[in-house]
């Protein structure tokens, strides 16, 4: 009998399990694929390592500091800092058409490039900074609210509102042109106010410290251990059935599969409505190798949020790919002390998932290579063109997403409504993870910490 | 345990929570809060230490008298009285 099993060795996941295993709980992670990850993984391909989800860690902040999200769960984690050898971004830019905003993790240079290119909207702009700055993104109990609403009444500019938007909903809104405010906040805060760094290594060094950690402190992990179902009876989980058809038995199950995902499990039918729905906000990712480094063409940038049409539109697309706008991401351009191996660029861009569920496969690969040339077209008109520098390329859409996480239509973030507090229908199973709603690298550590701080921890254990 | 070994744990585990604090002249009764930067995150981790080294058990409704390194120590005089440090 396990104190808790938690389902999937994502880091929301691993995370969670750290706490309950430092703690001396009996935990088990149970994952359905052969290795560790989840949403932010990792795979080998022609003998070339590749990042999945990942484009840089968010949360930048310097080595030693005592405030903000990093340290936070380097703490919670018994973690050093040099553990994720973050390193620094070079610079990024938001593009769009006629105006380009430049940013670093240096925030100054971000407000200053508003001023300049944004000059009546500046006074508005602060105001809305120092209004991000005091809302209290972790607390559970914030309310639902609009986020465009809130930003409109401080900036009255719809390019400078899109600007604004554009990184953050490509890099964690799991709804359509509006965000929730408490998640619009935990996205400025991570990408403007503190900002982008990578290991050299890639997520592979983040996954390897993280599980090492776990193991460390007595915790057990099956790979290749599918869940099929949530066993429970009378409001309260007792265990669950493997794929295998092997039984564990729990006090309490954790589950980073998400909302609906997570529903299904406890044989629940696939529920149509809130507060369950899956999202639909999903990405095709193309990957480059080129015989050079991005630089030697003149790219420079770590990360390119572009846009190019009149304003900037964030949904499920209605053609297979949006290829209005998508972001350029080179995992060279960060301040290492040494280079990477091999030059890279990864262009991604919104998805319509269900077009890509449900291709035939004959069909599938033929079209992931003709959208594959049409995105890094569309890329091209804010990059240097690498195209004949191309050595391998690889491309994903919601369709291996979902094979390989089992998030319903490759939701990388998740459902639209966020379950912040963890508790489901049945009083001992908890969600953590993208469906909790702290998001990016370093917000799913979070998740799973604070779901196990919260829900398991503080109860005194029963053992 | 005596009030200078029950001071010697906590510091212990406060150097654990954060290892980045300098906890030299630390003082006994100015709150944890206003001296080091610790959240309520940290505060539970202090609970669950204590519990996990000394299986001592404290209920929310206490956590209160963890504020200070005096008052933290006053507080768990009696449930350490036992324990051998």
């Amino acid at each position: 009998m396990y104190d808790t099993i938690i389902i999937g060795a994502g880091l929301s996941g691993l995370a969670a399990g750290i706490r309950l295993a430092y703690y001396e709980r009996p935990v088990c992670i149970v994952e359905k694929h052969t290795t560790i990850g989840g949403l932010n993984s990792f795979y080998r391909l022609r003998k070339r390592d590749h990042d999945v989800g990942l484009h840089a860690v968010t949360n930048y902040a310097k080595p030693g500091t005592k405030t903000g999200p990093l340290s936070k769960l380097l703490r919670q984690l018994r973690l050093r800092w040099e553990d994720f050898d973050l390193t620094p971004q070079c610079g990024s830019s938001v593009a769009f058409p006629g105006v380009t905003l430049r940013f670093t993790n240096e925030f100054a240079l971000f407000e200053q490039q508003v001023a300049e290119h944004f000059p009546s909207q500046i006074d508005g702009f602060r105001r809305l900074v120092a209004q991000i700055q005091q809302h209290d993104e972790l607390n559970l109990a914030n309310r639902e609210s609009s986020a465009r609403e809130i930003v409109s009444r401080a900036i009255t500019d719809p390019l400078l509102v899109d600007m604004i938007f554009c990184p953050l909903m490509f890099y964690g809104s799991p709804t359509a042109h509006d965000m929730d405010f408490t998640q619009f906040v935990i996205m400025f805060k991570a990408i403007f106010l503190e900002g982008f760094a990578r290991p050299h290594e890639g997520v592979r060094l983040i996954m390897r410290k993280v599980v090492q950690q776990y193991r460390k402190f007595g915790g057990e992990l099956r790979l290749r251990s599918g869940v099929k179902r949530i066993l429970s009876n009378n409001g309260k989980v007792s265990g669950v059935e493997l794929e295998s058809g092997e039984t564990l038995e729990a006090k309490h199950v954790v589950s980073s599969a998400g909302s609906a995902e997570t529903m299904r499990l406890c044989d629940i039918a696939p529920p149509e409505q809130e507060p369950y729905q899956p999202g639909a906000i999903s990405f095709v990712e193309t990957i480059f190798s080129l015989d050079c480094m991005p630089l030697d063409l003149g790219h420079n940038e770590t990360i390119i949020f572009y846009n190019d049409n009149e304003r900037f539109v964030y949904d499920a697309p209605a053609e297979p790919i949006d290829l209005r706008s998508g972001i350029i991401c080179s995992p060279n351009n960060f301040q290492y002390a040494t280079p990477l191996d091999e030059g890279r660029v990864r262009i991604t861009a919104l998805a319509n998932p269900n077009y890509w569920m449900n291709l035939p496969q004959d069909e599938y690969i033929a079209e992931k290579d003709a959208w594959t040339k049409r995105i890094v077209e569309s890329a091209l008109r804010f990059m240097p063109d690498f195209r004949s520098h191309v050595i391998d390329t690889d491309a994903f859409t919601p369709r291996t997403i979902t094979k390989f996480t089992s998030h319903l239509n490759g939701a990388v973030y998740g459902a639209p409504h966020k379950i912040r507090t963890g508790t489901t229908h049945l009083e001992n199973l908890f969600l953590c993870g993208t469906d909790q709603g702290f998001l990016g690298i370093i917000g799913s550590m979070l998740s799973g910490i604070t779901i196990a701080n919260l829900h398991l921890l503080k109860a005194p254990s029963s053992n | 345990m005596n009030t200078d070994q029950i001071r010697q744990v906590i510091m212990k585990i406060l150097s654990r929570i954060a290892p980045d604090n300098d906890l030299t002249g630390l003082k006994d009764e100015v709150p944890f809060r206003e001296q080091m930067e610790l959240d309520s995150m940290d505060f539970l981790d202090i609970v669950m230490e204590l519990r996990k080294l000394y299986r001592v058990q404290i209920p929310e409704e206490d956590y209160g008298f963890l504020s200070t390194m005096a008052s933290t120590v006053q507080y768990l005089i009696p449930k350490l009285q036992t324990a051998t440090a």
